[in-house]
Protein backbone atom coordinates (compact mmCIF):
# COMPACT_ATOMS: atom_id res chain seq x y z
CA UNK A 1 0.00 0.00 0.00
CA UNK A 2 1.34 3.32 -1.29
CA UNK A 3 -0.85 5.83 1.10
CA UNK A 4 -3.40 5.18 3.46
CA UNK A 5 -5.07 7.90 4.42
CA UNK A 6 -7.77 7.57 7.80
CA UNK A 7 -9.90 9.59 8.99
CA UNK A 8 -9.30 13.06 6.93
CA UNK A 9 -11.47 16.00 7.94
CA UNK A 10 -11.34 19.95 6.23
CA UNK A 11 -13.26 22.66 6.79
CA UNK A 12 -13.18 25.85 5.70
CA UNK A 13 -14.26 28.43 8.01
CA UNK A 14 -17.26 26.55 9.92
CA UNK A 15 -18.10 24.72 6.27
CA UNK A 16 -16.89 21.30 6.47
CA UNK A 17 -15.41 20.25 3.07
CA UNK A 18 -14.22 16.93 3.88
CA UNK A 19 -15.71 15.37 6.71
CA UNK A 20 -14.14 11.79 6.79
CA UNK A 21 -12.20 10.42 4.50
CA UNK A 22 -10.78 7.24 4.35
CA UNK A 23 -9.06 5.91 1.35
CA UNK A 24 -5.93 3.56 0.02
CA UNK A 25 -3.77 3.99 -2.78
CA UNK A 26 -1.90 0.95 -4.44
CA UNK A 27 1.44 1.69 -5.87
CA UNK A 28 1.48 1.31 -9.92
CA UNK A 29 -2.62 1.81 -9.15
CA UNK A 30 -4.94 4.74 -10.61
CA UNK A 31 -7.53 6.21 -8.35
CA UNK A 32 -10.48 8.30 -10.04
CA UNK A 33 -12.43 10.59 -8.41
CA UNK A 34 -15.39 11.69 -9.63
CA UNK A 35 -18.74 13.50 -8.21
CA UNK A 36 -20.69 16.86 -8.63
CA UNK A 37 -19.54 20.04 -7.85
CA UNK A 38 -18.73 21.58 -4.49
CA UNK A 39 -18.34 17.69 -3.36
CA UNK A 40 -14.84 18.12 -1.99
CA UNK A 41 -12.60 16.21 -5.19
CA UNK A 42 -10.37 19.36 -5.38
CA UNK A 43 -10.02 19.97 -1.93
CA UNK A 44 -9.02 16.55 -1.39
CA UNK A 45 -6.65 16.33 -4.07
CA UNK A 46 -4.91 19.79 -2.74
CA UNK A 47 -4.60 17.89 0.79
CA UNK A 48 -3.23 15.04 -0.87
CA UNK A 49 0.23 17.09 -1.10
CA UNK A 50 -0.52 20.03 1.72
CA UNK A 51 -1.84 22.76 -0.53
CA UNK A 52 -4.37 22.69 1.65
CA UNK A 53 -3.51 21.54 5.72
CA UNK A 54 -5.65 18.92 6.25
CA UNK A 55 -7.50 19.86 9.99
CA UNK A 56 -7.79 16.04 10.81
CA UNK A 57 -6.33 12.46 10.21
CA UNK A 58 -3.48 10.44 8.83
CA UNK A 59 -1.60 9.97 5.75
CA UNK A 60 0.75 6.82 6.49
CA UNK A 61 3.06 6.18 3.75
CA UNK A 62 5.03 2.58 2.71
CA UNK A 63 8.20 4.43 3.06
CA UNK A 64 7.14 5.30 6.92
CA UNK A 65 6.22 8.65 6.80
CA UNK A 66 3.39 8.91 8.63
CA UNK A 67 1.69 12.76 9.31
CA UNK A 68 -0.42 13.08 12.08
CA UNK A 69 -2.67 16.10 11.22
CA UNK A 70 -4.54 16.86 14.60
CA UNK A 71 -0.94 17.44 15.87
CA UNK A 72 1.97 20.01 14.69
CA UNK A 73 3.99 18.56 11.40
CA UNK A 74 7.15 19.11 10.98
CA UNK A 75 8.46 21.22 8.42
CA UNK A 76 10.84 18.95 6.90
CA UNK A 77 7.89 16.25 6.76
CA UNK A 78 5.85 18.68 5.22
CA UNK A 79 7.95 19.00 2.09
CA UNK A 80 8.66 15.77 2.01
CA UNK A 81 5.11 15.07 1.47
CA UNK A 82 4.97 17.75 -1.12
CA UNK A 83 7.86 16.64 -3.30
CA UNK A 84 5.79 12.68 -3.19
CA UNK A 85 3.10 13.65 -5.82
CA UNK A 86 3.42 16.03 -8.40
CA UNK A 87 -0.14 18.22 -9.03
CA UNK A 88 -1.64 18.94 -12.55
CA UNK A 89 -3.74 21.52 -12.40
CA UNK A 90 -7.05 22.13 -14.33
CA UNK A 91 -6.24 25.67 -15.19
CA UNK A 92 -2.53 24.83 -16.16
CA UNK A 93 -0.79 27.27 -13.71
CA UNK A 94 2.34 27.20 -15.83
CA UNK A 95 5.06 29.98 -15.26
CA UNK A 96 4.19 32.56 -18.02
CA UNK A 97 7.40 34.00 -17.80
CA UNK A 98 9.06 30.77 -18.22
CA UNK A 99 9.56 28.76 -21.98
CA UNK A 100 8.03 25.11 -21.89
CA UNK A 101 11.37 23.98 -20.84
CA UNK A 102 12.42 26.58 -18.20
CA UNK A 103 9.08 25.22 -16.83
CA UNK A 104 9.97 21.71 -16.68
CA UNK A 105 13.54 22.21 -15.53
CA UNK A 106 12.53 24.73 -12.34
CA UNK A 107 11.84 22.24 -9.73
CA UNK A 108 14.73 19.92 -10.11
CA UNK A 109 17.01 22.05 -11.29
CA UNK A 110 16.23 24.83 -8.82
CA UNK A 111 14.54 23.38 -6.13
CA UNK A 112 16.08 19.52 -6.19
CA UNK A 113 19.40 20.86 -7.35
CA UNK A 114 20.25 18.03 -9.56
CA UNK A 115 23.06 17.54 -12.28
CA UNK A 116 21.95 20.11 -14.66
CA UNK A 117 22.64 18.12 -17.82
CA UNK A 118 20.93 15.11 -16.10
CA UNK A 119 17.80 17.92 -15.55
CA UNK A 120 18.37 19.23 -18.70
CA UNK A 121 17.93 16.02 -20.51
CA UNK A 122 15.11 14.83 -18.36
CA UNK A 123 12.92 17.43 -19.25
CA UNK A 124 13.93 16.71 -23.27
CA UNK A 125 12.53 13.42 -22.60
CA UNK A 126 9.59 14.73 -20.87
CA UNK A 127 8.49 17.08 -23.49
CA UNK A 128 9.15 14.69 -26.12
CA UNK A 129 6.98 11.70 -23.89
CA UNK A 130 4.04 14.61 -23.89
CA UNK A 131 4.71 15.00 -27.55
CA UNK A 132 6.05 18.41 -27.65
CA UNK A 133 9.35 18.03 -28.69
CA UNK A 134 8.98 20.51 -31.04
CA UNK A 135 8.06 23.89 -28.74
CA UNK A 136 10.53 23.70 -25.63
CA UNK A 137 11.17 27.12 -26.18
CA UNK A 138 7.70 28.26 -26.82
CA UNK A 139 6.40 30.15 -23.96
CA UNK A 140 2.73 29.32 -22.80
CA UNK A 141 0.90 32.15 -24.36
CA UNK A 142 2.16 30.79 -27.74
CA UNK A 143 1.10 27.21 -26.83
CA UNK A 144 -2.73 25.79 -27.21
CA UNK A 145 -4.18 25.06 -23.76
CA UNK A 146 -4.18 21.55 -24.67
CA UNK A 147 0.09 22.27 -25.04
CA UNK A 148 0.04 23.67 -22.13
CA UNK A 149 -1.71 21.17 -20.40
CA UNK A 150 0.90 18.93 -21.69
CA UNK A 151 4.03 20.95 -20.53
CA UNK A 152 1.93 21.03 -16.82
CA UNK A 153 2.05 17.44 -17.00
CA UNK A 154 5.76 17.29 -17.99
CA UNK A 155 6.62 19.81 -15.03
CA UNK A 156 4.67 17.75 -12.63
CA UNK A 157 6.41 14.39 -13.83
CA UNK A 158 9.86 16.32 -13.41
CA UNK A 159 10.06 16.38 -10.09
CA UNK A 160 10.08 12.66 -9.81
CA UNK A 161 6.90 12.37 -7.95
CA UNK A 162 6.10 8.85 -6.62
CA UNK A 163 2.24 9.90 -7.03
CA UNK A 164 1.01 12.24 -10.09
CA UNK A 165 -2.06 14.18 -9.08
CA UNK A 166 -4.66 15.43 -11.84
CA UNK A 167 -7.47 17.80 -11.07
CA UNK A 168 -10.07 17.69 -14.19
CA UNK A 169 -6.58 18.24 -16.13
CA UNK A 170 -9.32 18.68 -19.41
CA UNK A 171 -12.14 20.22 -18.23
CA UNK A 172 -10.87 23.67 -19.64
CA UNK A 173 -10.00 22.70 -22.73
CA UNK A 174 -11.65 22.75 -26.40
CA UNK A 175 -13.02 19.09 -26.82
CA UNK A 176 -10.51 18.59 -29.59
CA UNK A 177 -7.48 18.54 -27.36
CA UNK A 178 -9.14 16.45 -24.84
CA UNK A 179 -7.73 13.68 -26.81
CA UNK A 180 -3.78 14.67 -26.90
CA UNK A 181 -3.93 15.18 -22.98
CA UNK A 182 -6.24 11.98 -21.80
CA UNK A 183 -3.86 9.88 -24.30
CA UNK A 184 -0.21 11.20 -22.17
CA UNK A 185 -2.05 10.07 -19.17
CA UNK A 186 -3.02 6.70 -20.51
CA UNK A 187 0.43 6.73 -21.46
CA UNK A 188 1.43 7.27 -17.75
CA UNK A 189 -0.91 4.67 -16.91
CA UNK A 190 0.95 2.40 -18.77
CA UNK A 191 3.87 3.34 -17.60
CA UNK A 192 2.66 1.71 -14.06
CA UNK A 193 2.57 5.26 -12.84
CA UNK A 194 0.30 5.80 -9.69
CA UNK A 195 -1.83 8.24 -10.06
CA UNK A 196 -5.16 10.25 -8.83
CA UNK A 197 -7.04 11.96 -10.84
CA UNK A 198 -10.60 13.69 -10.29
CA UNK A 199 -12.54 13.93 -13.72
CA UNK A 200 -15.85 13.91 -15.22
CA UNK A 201 -14.82 11.87 -18.55
CA UNK A 202 -16.19 8.84 -17.07
CA UNK A 203 -15.60 7.17 -20.29
CA UNK A 204 -11.43 7.87 -19.63
CA UNK A 205 -12.48 6.73 -16.17
CA UNK A 206 -13.57 3.59 -17.19
CA UNK A 207 -10.47 2.85 -18.73
CA UNK A 208 -7.80 3.31 -16.83
CA UNK A 209 -8.57 3.11 -13.67
CA UNK A 210 -8.11 0.36 -11.00
CA UNK A 211 -10.31 2.06 -8.56
CA UNK A 212 -13.05 4.78 -8.72
CA UNK A 213 -13.75 7.18 -6.00
CA UNK A 214 -17.81 8.71 -5.63
CA UNK A 215 -17.69 11.90 -3.62
CA UNK A 216 -20.53 13.48 -2.51
CA UNK A 217 -21.12 16.07 -0.24
CA UNK A 218 -17.69 15.69 1.85
CA UNK A 219 -17.98 11.78 2.39
CA UNK A 220 -16.73 9.03 0.09
CA UNK A 221 -20.43 7.59 -0.89
CA UNK A 222 -19.07 4.63 -2.85
CA UNK A 223 -16.03 3.24 -4.21
CA UNK A 224 -14.71 0.10 -6.04
CA UNK A 225 -13.29 -1.11 -9.32
CA UNK A 226 -14.56 1.14 -12.16
CA UNK A 227 -17.17 -1.84 -13.50
CA UNK A 228 -18.98 -1.89 -9.87
CA UNK A 229 -19.01 1.96 -9.83
CA UNK A 230 -19.83 3.07 -13.08
CA UNK A 231 -21.58 0.34 -14.32
CA UNK A 232 -23.22 -1.11 -11.13
CA UNK A 233 -23.30 1.18 -7.98
CA UNK A 234 -24.85 0.50 -4.67
CA UNK A 235 -25.90 3.67 -3.90
CA UNK A 236 -28.73 5.72 -5.39
CA UNK A 237 -26.68 9.36 -5.06
CA UNK A 238 -24.19 7.53 -7.39
CA UNK A 239 -26.77 6.43 -10.03
CA UNK A 240 -28.44 9.36 -9.91
CA UNK A 241 -24.72 11.20 -10.72
CA UNK A 242 -23.74 9.01 -13.29
CA UNK A 243 -27.25 8.80 -15.24
CA UNK A 244 -27.00 12.67 -15.12
CA UNK A 245 -23.47 12.99 -16.69
CA UNK A 246 -24.21 10.10 -19.39
CA UNK A 247 -27.40 11.54 -20.54
CA UNK A 248 -27.08 15.53 -19.94
CA UNK B 1 0.14 83.81 -26.20
CA UNK B 2 2.23 83.50 -23.73
CA UNK B 3 5.17 81.54 -25.95
CA UNK B 4 4.31 84.48 -28.66
CA UNK B 5 5.17 87.08 -25.80
CA UNK B 6 8.22 85.46 -25.13
CA UNK B 7 9.14 84.63 -28.49
CA UNK B 8 8.64 88.70 -28.90
CA UNK B 9 11.06 89.55 -25.70
CA UNK B 10 13.18 87.17 -26.69
CA UNK B 11 13.13 88.41 -30.72
CA UNK B 12 12.93 91.94 -29.47
CA UNK B 13 15.74 91.63 -27.43
CA UNK B 14 18.99 90.33 -28.31
CA UNK B 15 20.97 90.50 -25.28
CA UNK B 16 17.40 88.37 -23.95
CA UNK B 17 18.58 85.61 -26.51
CA UNK B 18 22.34 85.56 -25.21
CA UNK B 19 21.75 84.88 -21.95
CA UNK B 20 19.21 82.19 -22.97
CA UNK B 21 21.79 80.82 -24.93
CA UNK B 22 24.67 81.56 -22.88
CA UNK B 23 22.69 79.73 -19.61
CA UNK B 24 21.36 76.81 -21.13
CA UNK B 25 24.68 75.00 -20.80
CA UNK B 26 24.78 76.05 -16.99
CA UNK B 27 21.41 74.52 -16.40
CA UNK B 28 22.17 71.83 -18.64
CA UNK B 29 25.56 70.94 -16.22
CA UNK B 30 22.95 71.51 -12.84
CA UNK B 31 20.89 68.27 -14.45
CA UNK B 32 24.37 66.37 -15.62
CA UNK B 33 25.61 66.87 -12.32
CA UNK B 34 22.10 67.40 -10.13
CA UNK B 35 19.39 66.46 -11.16
CA UNK B 36 19.90 63.26 -12.97
CA UNK B 37 22.36 61.43 -10.83
CA UNK B 38 19.65 62.71 -7.95
CA UNK B 39 16.92 61.40 -9.63
CA UNK B 40 19.09 58.04 -10.66
CA UNK B 41 20.48 57.28 -6.79
CA UNK B 42 16.95 57.87 -5.45
CA UNK B 43 14.94 56.46 -7.30
CA UNK B 44 17.31 53.00 -7.06
CA UNK B 45 17.87 53.22 -3.63
CA UNK B 46 13.85 53.80 -3.88
CA UNK B 47 12.64 50.65 -5.14
CA UNK B 48 14.86 48.37 -2.99
CA UNK B 49 13.12 50.15 -0.15
CA UNK B 50 9.65 49.83 -1.73
CA UNK B 51 9.98 45.96 -2.46
CA UNK B 52 11.50 45.30 1.21
CA UNK B 53 8.46 47.70 2.63
CA UNK B 54 5.72 45.53 -0.02
CA UNK B 55 7.09 42.05 1.22
CA UNK B 56 7.00 43.73 4.92
CA UNK B 57 3.55 44.54 4.51
CA UNK B 58 2.49 41.36 2.87
CA UNK B 59 3.93 38.89 5.64
CA UNK B 60 1.59 37.65 8.44
CA UNK B 61 3.45 39.14 10.78
CA UNK B 62 2.25 42.00 12.78
CA UNK B 63 5.75 43.35 13.64
CA UNK B 64 7.12 43.44 9.88
CA UNK B 65 3.44 44.96 8.34
CA UNK B 66 3.19 47.60 11.53
CA UNK B 67 6.41 49.31 10.83
CA UNK B 68 5.50 49.08 6.69
CA UNK B 69 2.47 50.42 7.16
CA UNK B 70 3.38 53.22 9.56
CA UNK B 71 6.33 54.31 6.92
CA UNK B 72 4.07 54.31 4.15
CA UNK B 73 1.20 56.13 5.55
CA UNK B 74 3.84 58.81 7.50
CA UNK B 75 5.60 59.83 3.82
CA UNK B 76 2.33 60.15 2.07
CA UNK B 77 0.78 61.90 4.84
CA UNK B 78 3.53 64.60 4.76
CA UNK B 79 4.85 66.99 2.13
CA UNK B 80 8.10 65.76 0.58
CA UNK B 81 9.31 69.63 0.97
CA UNK B 82 8.46 69.32 4.59
CA UNK B 83 10.54 66.10 4.32
CA UNK B 84 13.62 67.07 2.73
CA UNK B 85 13.61 70.21 5.59
CA UNK B 86 13.74 67.89 8.55
CA UNK B 87 16.19 65.73 6.62
CA UNK B 88 18.47 68.49 5.85
CA UNK B 89 18.09 71.22 8.75
CA UNK B 90 15.76 69.33 11.41
CA UNK B 91 18.62 66.57 11.29
CA UNK B 92 21.49 69.27 10.74
CA UNK B 93 20.03 71.20 14.27
CA UNK B 94 20.27 68.05 16.01
CA UNK B 95 24.00 67.21 15.39
CA UNK B 96 23.48 64.93 12.78
CA UNK B 97 24.92 67.12 9.55
CA UNK B 98 24.13 65.77 6.30
CA UNK B 99 25.00 67.73 3.36
CA UNK B 100 22.58 69.19 0.86
CA UNK B 101 23.20 66.51 -1.82
CA UNK B 102 23.13 63.51 0.48
CA UNK B 103 20.18 64.63 2.41
CA UNK B 104 17.78 65.16 -0.76
CA UNK B 105 18.81 61.78 -1.68
CA UNK B 106 17.78 60.18 1.83
CA UNK B 107 14.51 62.41 1.39
CA UNK B 108 13.69 61.53 -2.40
CA UNK B 109 14.64 57.74 -1.75
CA UNK B 110 11.87 57.69 1.25
CA UNK B 111 9.53 59.23 -0.91
CA UNK B 112 9.96 56.78 -3.64
CA UNK B 113 9.92 54.01 -1.18
CA UNK B 114 6.67 54.87 0.41
CA UNK B 115 4.74 55.67 -2.83
CA UNK B 116 6.72 52.75 -5.27
CA UNK B 117 5.74 49.89 -2.41
CA UNK B 118 2.17 50.47 -2.70
CA UNK B 119 2.75 49.93 -6.45
CA UNK B 120 5.00 46.75 -5.92
CA UNK B 121 2.31 45.74 -3.43
CA UNK B 122 -0.88 45.59 -5.67
CA UNK B 123 1.48 43.98 -8.52
CA UNK B 124 2.25 41.01 -6.40
CA UNK B 125 -1.24 40.78 -4.85
CA UNK B 126 -2.49 41.22 -8.80
CA UNK B 127 -0.71 37.49 -9.82
CA UNK B 128 -3.03 34.84 -9.63
CA UNK B 129 -2.61 32.58 -6.50
CA UNK B 130 -2.28 29.18 -8.63
CA UNK B 131 1.50 30.72 -9.53
CA UNK B 132 1.98 30.64 -5.78
CA UNK B 133 0.53 27.09 -5.60
CA UNK B 134 2.27 25.83 -9.39
CA UNK B 135 5.61 27.12 -7.63
CA UNK B 136 4.97 25.33 -3.86
CA UNK B 137 4.13 21.71 -5.88
CA UNK B 138 7.44 21.98 -7.79
CA UNK B 139 8.74 22.22 -4.09
CA UNK B 140 9.36 25.61 -3.62
CA UNK B 141 9.70 27.94 -0.28
CA UNK B 142 8.37 30.96 0.34
CA UNK B 143 11.23 33.02 -0.67
CA UNK B 144 12.35 30.73 -3.89
CA UNK B 145 8.44 31.20 -5.18
CA UNK B 146 8.40 34.88 -4.87
CA UNK B 147 12.19 35.57 -6.22
CA UNK B 148 11.82 33.44 -9.38
CA UNK B 149 8.08 33.20 -10.18
CA UNK B 150 5.91 35.85 -8.23
CA UNK B 151 8.66 38.97 -8.76
CA UNK B 152 9.57 38.85 -12.52
CA UNK B 153 5.42 38.59 -13.38
CA UNK B 154 4.65 41.39 -10.95
CA UNK B 155 7.79 43.16 -12.04
CA UNK B 156 6.13 43.70 -15.45
CA UNK B 157 2.77 44.39 -13.86
CA UNK B 158 4.51 47.27 -12.19
CA UNK B 159 6.48 48.98 -14.84
CA UNK B 160 3.77 51.38 -16.38
CA UNK B 161 2.87 52.80 -13.00
CA UNK B 162 6.87 53.37 -11.92
CA UNK B 163 7.68 54.48 -14.84
CA UNK B 164 5.40 57.16 -13.80
CA UNK B 165 7.00 57.63 -10.25
CA UNK B 166 10.18 58.40 -12.01
CA UNK B 167 8.93 60.60 -14.40
CA UNK B 168 7.66 62.79 -11.52
CA UNK B 169 10.77 62.42 -9.44
CA UNK B 170 12.27 64.05 -12.00
CA UNK B 171 10.42 67.11 -11.61
CA UNK B 172 10.18 66.68 -7.77
CA UNK B 173 14.05 66.92 -7.30
CA UNK B 174 14.04 70.91 -8.07
CA UNK B 175 12.79 71.06 -4.52
CA UNK B 176 16.42 69.83 -3.84
CA UNK B 177 17.28 73.49 -4.82
CA UNK B 178 15.52 74.61 -1.46
CA UNK B 179 18.27 73.05 0.63
CA UNK B 180 20.76 74.24 -1.96
CA UNK B 181 21.45 71.52 -4.18
CA UNK B 182 23.19 72.46 -7.33
CA UNK B 183 20.81 71.23 -9.91
CA UNK B 184 18.72 72.37 -12.93
CA UNK B 185 16.25 74.59 -11.21
CA UNK B 186 18.59 75.97 -8.51
CA UNK B 187 21.31 77.13 -11.17
CA UNK B 188 18.21 79.36 -12.81
CA UNK B 189 17.74 80.71 -9.82
CA UNK B 190 21.19 81.50 -9.80
CA UNK B 191 21.48 83.39 -12.63
CA UNK B 192 18.31 85.06 -12.19
CA UNK B 193 19.23 86.32 -8.92
CA UNK B 194 22.20 87.97 -10.99
CA UNK B 195 20.22 89.20 -13.98
CA UNK B 196 16.91 89.81 -12.71
CA UNK B 197 15.17 88.08 -16.03
CA UNK B 198 13.14 86.25 -13.91
CA UNK B 199 10.63 85.11 -16.56
CA UNK B 200 13.24 84.04 -19.34
CA UNK B 201 15.37 81.76 -16.71
CA UNK B 202 12.46 79.50 -15.31
CA UNK B 203 10.46 79.26 -18.68
CA UNK B 204 14.35 77.91 -19.83
CA UNK B 205 14.36 75.67 -16.94
CA UNK B 206 10.88 74.20 -17.25
CA UNK B 207 11.54 73.80 -21.16
CA UNK B 208 14.46 71.58 -20.20
CA UNK B 209 12.60 69.88 -17.46
CA UNK B 210 9.68 69.24 -20.04
CA UNK B 211 12.75 67.98 -22.73
CA UNK B 212 14.27 65.66 -19.91
CA UNK B 213 9.91 64.31 -19.24
CA UNK B 214 9.38 64.21 -22.82
CA UNK B 215 12.10 62.15 -23.92
CA UNK B 216 11.57 59.68 -20.63
CA UNK B 217 7.78 59.57 -21.70
CA UNK B 218 9.13 58.18 -25.21
CA UNK B 219 11.31 55.64 -23.42
CA UNK B 220 8.09 54.65 -21.67
CA UNK B 221 6.11 54.10 -24.17
CA UNK B 222 8.42 51.42 -25.76
CA UNK B 223 9.10 50.02 -22.69
CA UNK B 224 5.69 49.44 -22.53
CA UNK B 225 4.89 48.44 -25.70
CA UNK B 226 7.75 45.33 -25.62
CA UNK B 227 5.83 44.38 -22.50
CA UNK B 228 2.93 43.98 -24.08
CA UNK B 229 4.18 41.80 -26.70
CA UNK B 230 5.29 39.18 -24.06
CA UNK B 231 2.00 39.06 -22.03
CA UNK B 232 -1.27 38.53 -23.80
N1 LIG C 1 -10.13 28.04 -0.18
C1 LIG C 1 -11.44 27.85 0.11
N2 LIG C 1 -12.06 28.67 0.99
C2 LIG C 1 -13.35 28.49 1.30
N3 LIG C 1 -14.12 27.54 0.77
C3 LIG C 1 -13.58 26.70 -0.12
C4 LIG C 1 -12.20 26.83 -0.51
N4 LIG C 1 -11.93 25.85 -1.42
C5 LIG C 1 -13.06 25.17 -1.59
N5 LIG C 1 -14.08 25.65 -0.83
C6 LIG C 1 -15.44 25.13 -0.74
O1 LIG C 1 -15.35 23.76 -0.51
C7 LIG C 1 -16.34 23.06 -1.22
C8 LIG C 1 -15.71 21.95 -2.04
O2 LIG C 1 -14.92 22.56 -3.04
P1 LIG C 1 -14.06 21.71 -4.07
O3 LIG C 1 -13.37 22.69 -4.93
O4 LIG C 1 -13.22 20.75 -3.35
O5 LIG C 1 -15.18 20.95 -4.89
P2 LIG C 1 -15.05 20.09 -6.19
O6 LIG C 1 -15.66 18.77 -5.88
O7 LIG C 1 -13.66 20.12 -6.69
O8 LIG C 1 -16.00 20.86 -7.19
P3 LIG C 1 -15.86 21.10 -8.77
O9 LIG C 1 -16.32 19.85 -9.44
O10 LIG C 1 -16.79 22.23 -9.02
O11 LIG C 1 -14.45 21.43 -9.04
C9 LIG C 1 -17.08 24.08 -2.04
O12 LIG C 1 -18.29 24.36 -1.39
C10 LIG C 1 -16.17 25.27 -2.05
O13 LIG C 1 -16.93 26.44 -2.09
MG1 LIG D 1 -12.70 20.92 -8.39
Amino acid sequence: MFLSVKGLKKAFGDQEVLKDINLEIERGNILTIIGPSGSGKTTLLRCLNALERPDKGTYSFDDGLELHFSDHIKKNDMTRLRLKSGMVFQSYNLFPHKTALENVIEGPLIVQKRNKDAVMTLARDLLEKVGLSDKMDLYPHQLSGGQQQRVGIARALAIQPELMLFDEPTSALDPELVGDVLKVIKDLANEGWTMAIVTHELRFAEQVSDRVLFMDNGYIVEQGSPKDVLRNPSEERTKQFIQRIMNP
Amino acid sequence: MFLNSLLFTISANMKGWDLFVNSLWPMIQGAIKGTIPLTLISFTTGIMLALITAIMRLSSYKFLTIPARVYVSAIRGTPMLVQLFIVFYGLGQLGFTINPFPSAIIAFSLNVGAYASEVIRASILSIPKGQWEAAQTVGMSYGQSLRRIILPQAARVSIPPLSNTFISLVKDTSLASLILVTELFRKSQEIAARTYDFMLLYVEAALLYWVICFILSLVQDRIEQRLERYVS
